[in-house]
């Protein structure tokens, strides 16, 4: 049998506080495996800070590590610094070292993120503390495979053999409760070099493995990888040659292979597979390519190709954990950009089930969460996404939120599983139809969508069309935007992301009473040409009369029936349409009334339309 | 120090080449840094081999301090026209007209003004939202906490405070309008993997990384090589011919030499793995403060 493939680059995550002996045990292990500048050991042997008991010309590890103390000294933001190594079998070592306290649990996993090995650093005199639970709940979280729970300064207790049980006995029923996927607790001295890198003469009771060696062992598991997943990052085009460049993960492409391209779900055989170093026939994990199809179907930039005979069913729903990493909370509902390798869609968090008590692992229910909060929510997606639960494959099973107005990162996904709702659901034929409803009432059911500025006569047209429309014994209804405000939108606001919620819920609401035979004349502002277009789609054709009121804003704000742009002038409603916020005219609305004209005019025009 | 296997390099390289895709896909405009030392060389590598078999989708750009060596030059213009490379060169003229060199100006003002600000003149001038740099994160302290996409706010400045998170490799290349980018896709690479990845790819490098003999005069402890009569030589000084080489490059009066017999790569990798000196120890610019590098780099340096 051949050897288990080692992996050549090994991500380590190393937390605890720098009390805990931290800096001195990375100090260790770089020196110790020749992973450290001469000049910078001469001066830890040099260099004494105030305090220091270590004995001059001797080695002060804990210098050699960026000082992390430093940072803190001077007041710099905590971050998390990389430094690589390589180990003696030849491994390449990155090290992500991370601070431990609670307001930094966001750095901390954006460490974990990466981490094949996680280093969670105890004090023999302390034992375990909250911060423990802390770092073990994240490596838990953020699906760090392997976790060595080191515990440091034995020296200090005559290298106990009972020291060393009693604080693994502490530590047993958070490791039960947080179902880590392996881990193996290291009795250390950081200070004296014992089963850090050599075994040492002072514990021999320890017959496990020295940290390096935990670390080594690290199989690559290739062979039992068998969804090959390659996203789309970019298409490579010179003369006739037209390849897909992205990155193989998960597994194995061949030459031949039949695939499927998501979320399009159109087939291919891939017929070349280029690189600069020669064609492959077979290609493996974290392989960048190109792969070039027959046919040359279409394909793009966030698009994910999966075997045919393997592929994932995308979804637009997923349960998935989150850490909170905004200074900004987290708003159900609002509109955040899912970002997954080269995939990107709008998104809404449409639940927040609960957050987890980091330390207790409790569930506490919440309406939000704040920076350095994890919970547990539930996401729709604007377009369906071939996303793995995270615990199948960190690879393809993440995700990150970002903040549509700052871009910045403020969430970071991964998934529980996908919602398969829409897909459970099915749509159910009920004879009795939206024509059969609306031949009852004689009428021919449809959906007049007013757009306008506010005080562009919207609402008065609306209301004489309705009295018309009764009058001839026609069944309607009119949405008013302000109306539905009061109770079905009460929850939204007027930014970008609110009103793209409130035409969403409107444009439902009117399909359903359409759909029950109605004559639906929806007032509603709607001022981006997105969501109107959007709230089209629902229809068919025919079906959705968009009815621009233009009036020109000089005159709704002499109107200002409402009192609003008094208001915004005054500077209190900063999305007001046509002032703290752009009104897009519509570019090809069936009906364009100008709202100049007598209202009797207008009113004539829709009715002849709507009856 | 122990040597950087063929599959930690495939592994760097297959990383490298993700974030330079990933670039050239998220961003309008983007522009790769080239400074003809080593690490540029190494990018140059990996940008053909990412985008391969079409050409780079993006120019580069190399900052002229006027003072580089002149073998970099040559080296240059000789890999721009080998590999058929769109190279823009931009020097700050303000700096050139107010007389600023290594010598009439602190080594700090000399940079900034030349470096820093001629850099951020060429990336407004062209408009470019990203540029990519070789720097490392075992270069220096403040590059080690340093993100692969790291956002610069208005006027270039880095703000190490707010950066953005970055997990696993799902990386976020969306800008506001006043930002840009700076990316850095051989981070995670040492400066042993950059030897041995050229040495494995046979990549041209710059002649002044080989021993030579080269005029030399010592300031200090260091040896500053004398190539051309701009230098100030103190009165009556001869410079002496020695046989050195070089570890960075940068302008001549700021880089000190090593002597050195190595005159192939593997000879220099030898002594690479030989010499445990700090890298950058050989540059006269990170040397003259302390935390110089993570203030240089808030104004924008790279």
């Amino acid at each position: 049998m051949a050897t288990p493939k080692v992996k050549p680059v090994i991500r380590l995550l190393t937390c605890g506080s720098v009390d805990d002996g931290k800096s001195t045990l990375i100090g260790r292990l770089l020196v110790e495996t020749d992973s450290i500048p001469h000049d910078t050991v001469a001066t830890a042997r040099s260099v004494r800070r105030g305090g220091s008991t270590i004995a001059a010309g001797e080695i002060d590890f804990s210098l050699l590590t960026d000082g992390l103390e430093a940072e803190r000294e001077q007041g710099i933001t905590i971050d998390v610094a990389y430094r690589s190594m390589t180990l003696l079998n030849g491994s390449r070592l990155i090290i992500a070292d991370a601070p431990g306290h609670e307001q930094y649990t966001r750095n901390m996993a954006v460490a974990a993120s990466r981490s094949d090995v996680a280093l969670v650093l105890l004090d023999a005199a302390r034992g375990v503390r909250p911060q423990t639970l802390r770092h073990l709940t994240i490596c838990a979280l953020m699906g760090v495979s392997r976790v060595a729970i080191v515990i440091n300064k034995l020296d200090m207790f005559d290298y106990s053999k009972e020291k060393f049980e009693e604080i693994s006995a502490q530590i047993a029923p958070a490791v039960a409760r947080l179902n880590l996927n392996e881990h193996a607790i290291i009795p250390v001295s950081a200070l004296v070099g014992d089963n850090v890198v050599f075994k040492g003469e002072n514990m021999n009771w320890y017959t496990g493995p020295t940290l390096l060696e935990y670390i080594q062992n690290q199989d690559l598991a290739e062979d039992s990888m068998t969804s090959p997943h390659f996203g789309i990052q970019y298409i490579s085009r010179v003369d006739t040659f037209r390849g897909l460049a992205g990155t193989l993960v998960n597994g194995k492409f061949n030459v031949g292979d039949e695939v499927v391209i998501l979320p399009s779900k159109k087939r291919a055989t891939i017929s070349k597979m280029v690189t600069f170093d020669g064609e492959l026939v077979t290609a493996g994990h974290e392989q960048t390519l190109n792969i070039v199809l027959e046919p040359e179907v279409d394909a793009a930039r966030g698009d994910v190709l999966h075997l045919a005979s393997n592929a994932k069913q995308p979804a637009d729903r997923f349960t998935a954990n989150i850490v909170w990493l905004g200074e900004s909370d987290l708003i159900h509902s609002r509109s955040y950009i899912l970002i997954s390798g080269s995939t990107s869609t709008p998104a809404i968090v449409t639940t927040i089930k609960h957050k987890v008590n980091i330390e207790s692992g409790e569930h506490d229910s919440a309406r939000t969460l704040k920076m350095n909060e994890i919970g547990t929510i539930e996401i729709a997606t604007d377009s369906p996404i071939a996303l793995s639960n995270y615990s199948d494959s960190r690879e393809t099973g993440n995700f990150i939120l970002v903040d549509r107005a700052t871009l910045n990162t403020v969430g970071a996904g991964m998934v529980v599983h996908a919602l398969r709702r829409s897909e459970n659901v099915t749509e159910q034929a009920y004879e009795i139809d939206a024509e059969k409803r609306a031949a009852q009432k004689g009428q021919v059911g449809k959906v007049l969508w007013f757009t306008g500025l506010s005080g562009s006569g919207k609402s008065t047209i609306a209301n004489e069309v309705a009295k018309e429309l009764y009058a001839l014994g026609r069944h309607v209804y009119v949405l008013d935007g302000d109306n539905l405000r009061l109770g079905l939108n009460k929850d939204l606001g007027f930014a970008k992301e609110d009103r793209a919620e409130n035409v969403r819920r409107v444009s439902e609401v009117a399909k359903l009473m359409m759909d029950a035979g109605l004559i639906v004349i929806v007032a509603l502002v709607s001022p981006f040409r997105v969501d109107r277009d959007q709230a089209r789609e629902l229809f068919a054709k025919g079906k959705f009369i968009e009815v621009w009121v233009n009036t020109p804003a000089e005159l709704c704000a002499q109107r200002d029936p409402k009192g609003l742009y008094k208001k915004a002038a005054a500077g209190d409603l900063p999305n007001m349409t046509g002032i703290g916020q752009e009104y897009e005219a519509p570019l090809s609305a069936e009906v364009k009334l100008d709202g100049t004209l007598e209202l009797k005019v207008n009113t004539e025009i829709i009715l002849e339309i709507a009856k | 120090m122990v040597q950087s296997s063929p599959q930690i390099l495939k592994a760097l390289e297959n990383e490298s080449i993700e974030i330079l895709r990933e670039t050239a896909a998220g961003f309008a405009k983007p522009v790769m840094l080239y400074s003809i030392g080593k690490d540029s060389s190494v990018l140059l590598h990996l940008a053909r081999k990412a985008f391969y078999p079409a050409p780079i989708p993006f120019p580069l750009l190399h900052i002229d301090t006027t003072w580089k060596f002149k073998e970099m030059i040559s080296f240059r213009d000789e890999i721009a026209s080998k590999f058929g490379l769109d190279l823009i060169v931009h020097t700050n003229q303000d700096g050139v007209k107010e007389g600023v060199t290594p010598f009439t100006r602190g080594i700090s003002e000399y940079t900034r003004i030349m470096k820093t600000v001629g850099l951020r003149q060429a990336l407004d001038k062209y408009g470019f939202d990203a540029a990519i740099g070789g720097s490392r994160r075992d270069e220096e302290k403040s590059r080690a906490k340093e993100r692969i996409f790291s956002v610069r706010e208005a006027g270039h400045r880095w703000n190490p405070r707010e950066q953005r998170p970055e997990l696993w490799r799902t990386y976020n290349t969306r800008l506001r309008p006043d930002q840009s980018m700076r990316v850095f896709p051989i981070s995670d690479w040492t400066e042993l993997d950059v030897w041995n990845y050229i040495s494995l790819n046979e990549i041209p490098i710059n002649p002044l990384y080989f021993a030579k003999e080269r005029p030399v005069v010592w300031r200090g402890d260091q040896m500053l090589m004398v190539d051309d009569d701009r230098f100030p030589l103190i009165n009556g000084e001869v410079p002496e011919n020695r046989l050195i080489r070089f570890r960075t490059l940068g302008c001549y009066p700021l880089t000190a030499a090593v002597e050195s017999t190595a005159t192939t790569i593997s000879e220099v990798l030898e002594e690479v793995s030989e010499v445990k000196l700090s890298e950058r120890a050989t540059r006269l610019i990170d040397g003259d403060k302390e935390d110089s590098m993570e203030k240089k780099k808030t104004e924008g340096y790279f």
